[in-house]
C-alpha cells in the first residue's frame, strides 16, 4: 500500500491528542500513584519517605491479606461457574435453537445487561432478602422452617456476578461455536466418533480460546469490582476493592489506597501473562 | 441419551437460565408498582405513586440530567479523539507506530477503580475541586481505546481506495476526512458513540470518587440505597431500564437497516 510521503508530522497531529489525552489523564496520574505508594502518612502530612512499607502493610495486617485471599477465591469462584452455567446455555442457544429464533434468544438473554450496574445489585438484595422471595417460597414450600441469610453473604456476592458474567460469557462462547464450520463435526462423525466424543476431542478445544479470553474479562472485571460486595456481601468480610475504597474515604490514606491498588494491578497484570501465555501455547 | 430426551434436557435448562437471569428484573419491576411500603412479597396492589415520586425528585432529575450531560459530552470526545487516532494510525506511517497503539489500549486493562483513583490524587494535589468535568475526563480516559480499537479495526483497504482517489482528485487531507472516511465509517462511529455512552452513563466509581455536591445518576441511585429496600429505588431502576432499552432497540434499527 503507497503511503503519502511527508505528511507523517500532519499525521502525528491526527494522533497527538489522543496520546497526550491518555498520557495526561492515565499515565501521569498513575505514575503519581506509584510514587505516593512509597510514601507515607503521618498524621495528616505526606512524607515522602522512599519507602515499601505500604506494600508491607500487606503482610503485616491481617485483613489486608484477608481481603486479597477473599478476592481471589471469590473472583475464581466465580470466573469457574459462570463458565460451567453459560457454556451449555450458550451451546443449546447454538444448537437447539431454530436458526432464525437465535438471534431473538440471544437479545433476551443478555438483556437484563441494560439495568443500571447499582440496580442489578440492589435488585439481588431484593430477591435474597430475609423477606424476600427466595425465602418466601421457600418457606411456603415447607423446605425450610426459619428464612435463611442469604443477603449480606459471600454466596449473595458470587450470585450477582455470576447472574452478570454468565450473560457476557454466553455471548463470546456463543460467538465463538456459530464460527465453527459444520464440516469438523461431520468429518469426526464419519470417523466413528459419538456426541460426547466429538465435543471432548473437538469442539471444546476449538472453543476453549474463545472461553479463556472470556475469563480473563471475567477475572479483571470481578475482581476489580466495588459494588457487588459492597451491597451484596455485607460486613463479615472484605473484598480488596473495598479495603482500597476505605483507605481513601473514612482515613484519606493515600499512600496505603495506592500501594493496595498497584498490588490489585500485579495480580491483573498475572492473570494477563497467565492467559496470554496459555493461549499463545495453545495456538503453537 | 436420544435425541428427544436431549432435546427436553437443553429446553429445561434453558428455561432455568433465562429464569436465573430474568428473576432479579422481574422484581425489580413488579415490585416498583407495590402499593405498601416494602418492595417485597406479598405484592400488595398496583399504584404509580413511586413513579410520580421519582418524576418530582429535583435531586434525581438532576443527576440523570448531569449524566446524560457527561455521557454525551466525554463519548463524543472520545469518538473524536479515537477517530483522528485511529487514522492516523491506519493510514499513515508513524514512528513506534505498535507502541501508540499499546499506550492508547493500555487503560482498558486497568480496573476503573485505580483510574479513577489516580485522577483523584492528581485533582487533590493540584488543588482542584472534585466536579462533572473530571468525571467526564475520567470517562474519555475509560472509552477512549474502545472507540479507538472499534475505529481502527474498521479502517480497511477499501476506504483507504476511496481516500487515495479523493487525495489523487486534489482534495485536501481535512476534505478527505470530512467527506471520505467519516460517511464511509459511520456506522462504526456510531457504535463507538453508542458503547461509549452506555458505558459512562452506568459507570460509578470513577462518578463517586470525583463528584461532591453535583453527582451522576448511578451515585444518586447509591445514596438512595442507604435508605434500605424502597419501592421508590425499584421505580429508578425500572425507568433506567427502559431508558436503556430503548436506545439499544434504537441502536439495533438503525445499525440493522443499512446492512
Amino acid at each position: 500500500m503507497s503511503r503519502p510521503a511527508g505528511h507523517s508530522w500532519r499525521a502525528i497531529l491526527l494522533v497527538a491528542p489522543a496520546l497526550l489525552w491518555t498520557l495526561a489523564f492515565f499515565v501521569l496520574p498513575f505514575a503519581v500513584m506509584v510514587v505516593l505508594s512509597l510514601w507515607e502518612r503521618v498524621g495528616s502530612q505526606l512524607v515522602p519517605s522512599w519507602t515499601l512499607a505500604n506494600y508491607a502493610k500487606l503482610l503485616e495486617r491481617g485483613h489486608f491479606l484477608a481481603a486479597l485471599v477473599n478476592s481471589l477465591e471469590v473472583t475464581a469462584l466465580v470466573t469457574a461457574l459462570s463458565i460451567l452455567l453459560a457454556y451449555p446455555f450458550a451451546w443449546i442457544l447454538a444448537e437447539q435453537v431454530p436458526k432464525r429464533w437465535q438471534r431473538l434468544a440471544l437479545l433476551l438473554a443478555v438483556l437484563p445487561f441494560w439495568t443500571s450496574y447499582v440496580i442489578r445489585s440492589y435488585s439481588w438484595l431484593l430477591v435474597l432478602a430475609k423477606n424476600g422471595i427466595v425465602n418466601q417460597a421457600l418457606l411456603a414450600s415447607g423446605l425450610i422452617a426459619q428464612p435463611l441469610a442469604l443477603a449480606n453473604s459471600r454466596t449473595a456476592t458470587v450470585i450477582g456476578f455470576v447472574h452478570f458474567f454468565v450473560m457476557l460469557l454466553t455471548l463470546t462462547i456463543y460467538a465463538n461455536l456459530v464460527q465453527l464450520p459444520a464440516n469438523y463435526r461431520r468429518a469426526a462423525a464419519d470417523l466413528g466418533a459419538g456426541a460426547l466424543r466429538t465435543f471432548w476431542h473437538v469442539i471444546l478445544p476449538l472453543t476453549l480460546p474463545g472461553v479463556m479470553v472470556g475469563a480473563f474479562l471475567t477475572f479483571v472485571l470481578c475482581i476489580g469490582d466495588y459494588i457487588t460486595p459492597q451491597i451484596l456481601g455485607g460486613n463479615n468480610e472484605l473484598l480488596l476493592p473495598q479495603v482500597i475504597m476505605l483507605q481513601i474515604g473514612r482515613r484519606a490514606d493515600f499512600p496505603t489506597a495506592s500501594a493496595l491498588s498497584i498490588v490489585l494491578m500485579l495480580v491483573v497484570t498475572a492473570a494477563y501473562l497467565a492467559a496470554a501465555r496459555w493461549l499463545k501455547l495453545e495456538r503453537a | 441419551m436420544s435425541g428427544a430426551a436431549r432435546h427436553a434436557f437443553g429446553a429445561l435448562y434453558a428455561v432455568l437460565i433465562y429464569g436465573f437471569i430474568f428473576l432479579p428484573v422481574i422484581v425489580l419491576v413488579l415490585f416498583s408498582f407495590q402499593d405498601g411500603r416494602l418492595p417485597v412479597p406479598p405484592f400488595q396492589g398496583f399504584t404509580a405513586r413511586w413513579y410520580q415520586a421519582v418524576l418530582t425528585d429535583r435531586q434525581l432529575t438532576e443527576a440523570l440530567i448531569n449524566s446524560a450531560l457527561v455521557a454525551l459530552a466525554s463519548s463524543a470526545l472520545a469518538v473524536l479523539l479515537g477517530f483522528l487516532a485511529a487514522y492516523g494510525l491506519a493510514r499513515h506511517q508513524l514512528p513506534a507506530a505498535a507502541g501508540q497503539r499499546l499506550l492508547l489500549m493500555a487503560p482498558l486493562t486497568v480496573s476503573y477503580l485505580i483510574i479513577g483513583l489516580g485522577l483523584l490524587i492528581v485533582w487533590n494535589a493540584l488543588g482542584w475541586p472534585k466536579s462533572l468535568l473530571a468525571v467526564g475526563i475520567g470517562h474519555v480516559v475509560i472509552n477512549l481505546p474502545l472507540c479507538f480499537a472499534i475505529l481502527y479495526s474498521q479502517m480497511g483497504e477499501h476506504q483507504a481506495g476511496l481516500e487515495r482517489a479523493a487525495r489523487d482528485l486534489g482534495a485536501s487531507e481535512i476534505q478527505v476526512l470530512l467527506k471520505i472516511t467519516a460517511p464511509v465509517l459511520w456506522p462504526a462511529l456510531f457504535a463507538s458513540f453508542f458503547l461509549a455512552m452506555t458505558f459512562s452513563w452506568d459507570e460509578f466509581i470513577i462518578a463517586f470518587l470525583l463528584t461532591r455536591f453535583e453527582v451522576t445518576l448511578p451515585v444518586e441511585i447509591w445514596s438512595l440505597l442507604r435508605s434500605g429496600l424502597d419501592p421508590k429505588t425499584n421505580a429508578v431502576g425500572s425507568l433506567v431500564f427502559l431508558v436503556s432499552i430503548g436506545l439499544a432497540v434504537l441502536l439495533e434499527l438503525v445499525l440493522l437497516r443499512r446492512r
